[in-house]
């Protein structure tokens, strides 16, 4: 589903990915974890090319995500996104964000666009919120709407850039909730979370980097039992101690 | 001090006879009402495309646009309002210049001063529009081009709504500006509220009633253009951001 050959990036002579590959099966739940700065973030929004890269390649279904024919809004839009800090329109309503990509990037009608995302709002427990605003949601409310915005899309895969870090303690729980959910259904996900308690729940596979490099890529059980890599380690080390 | 106050003179007849000198005013009145809101448009429109192609990330085109922005608001608004007037009917192709200088005189100083003033103006509308998309998290731009929107789709639906959302304020009072600004169009000689006032000293020398007439004229269009944003301000506030309910 996505495979990730060999990519390097750099800003300037700063390289944020240094030779990185992996790749993510149909139905594979991988999270990717790491210290701040380590590229987890660049790496993933490398896979819809939101971040652009200087050698390698990320095929994604099947497509070539850096090359420069691709018709990148086509591929972005059956690859769902879900971000740190939500990003929700703040100007549309709920229903209205996740509703108008559908209608005008997918071409949906406005009912099927708007029946689709009630039904996926209720889905994540969000039916009574419909005609709020993303400003009156608290943090959890406005993730999960995200979460269904993105599902509403009918995706292929679904990408997490940090979906919790910018929640209250109290919040994250509802959100992995959805994701744990997602991942059970058999959904293809790339998730970036410090999260280690959903890695251990859900994840096929856990990738750790550490600048710029994929220092650890490993089944689930194999990563949390025995870390190859001293650096992972003391992360694991360090996060798991509470 | 011995002036000799004289409201009364505005209903007298005009010195050609033909109005009496209230009417002057409106006249003025109405001429800036006219080259105000059509400059007003011209800076709207060209100020919302000159902004966002700042911000684009196309270098050649983001650099055209700032040389715009430059040239525009560092030359002084009278200076640029000769150029338009005298020199540019010059430079113009020889029929299409002479073309100009032999049509209505009215036409001729209020097509100057309204291109003169739409596009003085849309340097600093244009500066508003990029600070407002320049404003909005980055993650925006990411969210709408992540659900598969091309970039001017997601200006179009995410960046500009908020944008143009967050500056009100600003474009308030650059709307508030081009009326006051029009009064330097007075200087090539168009009969705008600021010129009436002065040719009815010129009559009447009584220059008091004049003066305190444009001015009470002045202030009466602004706080109703102050008002009107304000209910524009409030229309379009977004529920639970920024001050919103």
């Amino acid at each position: 589903m996505i495979k990730i050959e060999n990519v390097s990036k750099n800003y300037g002579s700063f390289d944020v990915l240094k030779d990185c590959s992996t790749t993510v099966n149909k139905g594979e739940v991988v999270v990717v974890c790491g210290p701040s700065g380590s590229g987890k973030s660049t790496l993933i929004k490398c896979v819809n090319g939101l971040e652009p890269f200087q050698s390698g390649q990320i095929i994604v279904n099947g497509t070539s995500v850096g090359d420069p024919k691709t018709n990148l809004s086509k591929l972005r839009s059956h690859v769902g996104m879900v971000f740190q800090h939500f990003e929700l329109f703040p100007h549309m309503s709920i229903t209205e964000n996740l509703a108008i990509a559908q209608i005008k990037v997918l071409k949906r009608s406005k009912d099927e666009a708007m029946d689709k995302g009630l039904k996926l709002l209720d889905r994540v427990g969000l039916k009574a919120h419909a005609h709020k605003f993303p400003g009156q949601l608290s943090g959890g409310q406005q993730q999960r709407v995200a979460i269904a915005r993105a599902l509403a899309m009918d995706p292929i895969c679904m990408l997490f850039d940090e979906p919790t870090s910018a929640l209250d303690p109290e919040m994250i729980n509802e959100v992995l909730d959805v994701m744990t959910e997602l991942a059970q259904e058999g959904m293809t996900m790339m998730c970036v979370t410090h999260e280690m308690g959903f890695a251990k729940r859900v994840a096929h596979r856990v990738i750790f980097m550490d600048h710029g490099r994929i220092v650890e890529d490993d089944s689930k059980d194999a990563f949390f039992a025995n870390p190859r890599s001293e650096r992972a380690q003391q992360f694991l080390a360090k996060i798991l101690q509470h | 001090m011995g002036y000799q106050w004289n409201w009364g003179v505005f209903l007298q007849p005009s010195a050609a006879g033909d109005d009496t000198y209230l009417g002057w005013m409106f006249a003025g009145l109405k001429m800036t009402i006219a080259l105000s809101l059509s400059a007003w448009v011209i800076a709207l429109l060209l100020g919302a495309i000159v902004g966002v192609l700042r911000t684009a990330p196309n270098k050649v085109l983001a650099g055209l646009a700032t040389a715009y922005v430059e040239l525009f608001r560092n030359i002084p608004l009278l200076v640029q309002l000769f150029i338009w007037y005298f020199v540019l009917p010059e430079l113009l192709p020889k029929a299409l210049g002479d073309a100009f200088k032999q049509s209505n005189p009215v036409f001729q100083m209020f097509s100057a001063s309204m291109i003169c003033l739409g596009l003085f103006t849309s340097a600093r509308v244009a500066e508003q529009v990029r600070a407002g998309i320049n404003s909005l998290p980055k993650g925006q731009k990411n969210a709408g081009l992540a659900l598969g929107f091309t970039l001017p789709q997601t200006y179009r639906f995410v960046m500009l709504p908020m944008a143009f959302r967050l500056i009100v304020p600003p474009l308030t009072s650059e709307f508030l500006n081009i009326f006051k600004n029009s009064a330097v169009c007075s200087t090539i000689g168009l009969l705008e509220l600021a010129a009436q006032g002065r040719q009815l000293v010129d009559y009447t020398a009584q220059p008091y009633e004049s003066f305190i007439a444009v001015t009470v004229a002045y202030v009466v269009i602004n706080v109703i253009v102050m008002t009107l944003m304000k209910k524009l301000e409030d229309k379009v506030r977004v529920p639970g951001y920024m001050g919103g309910k």
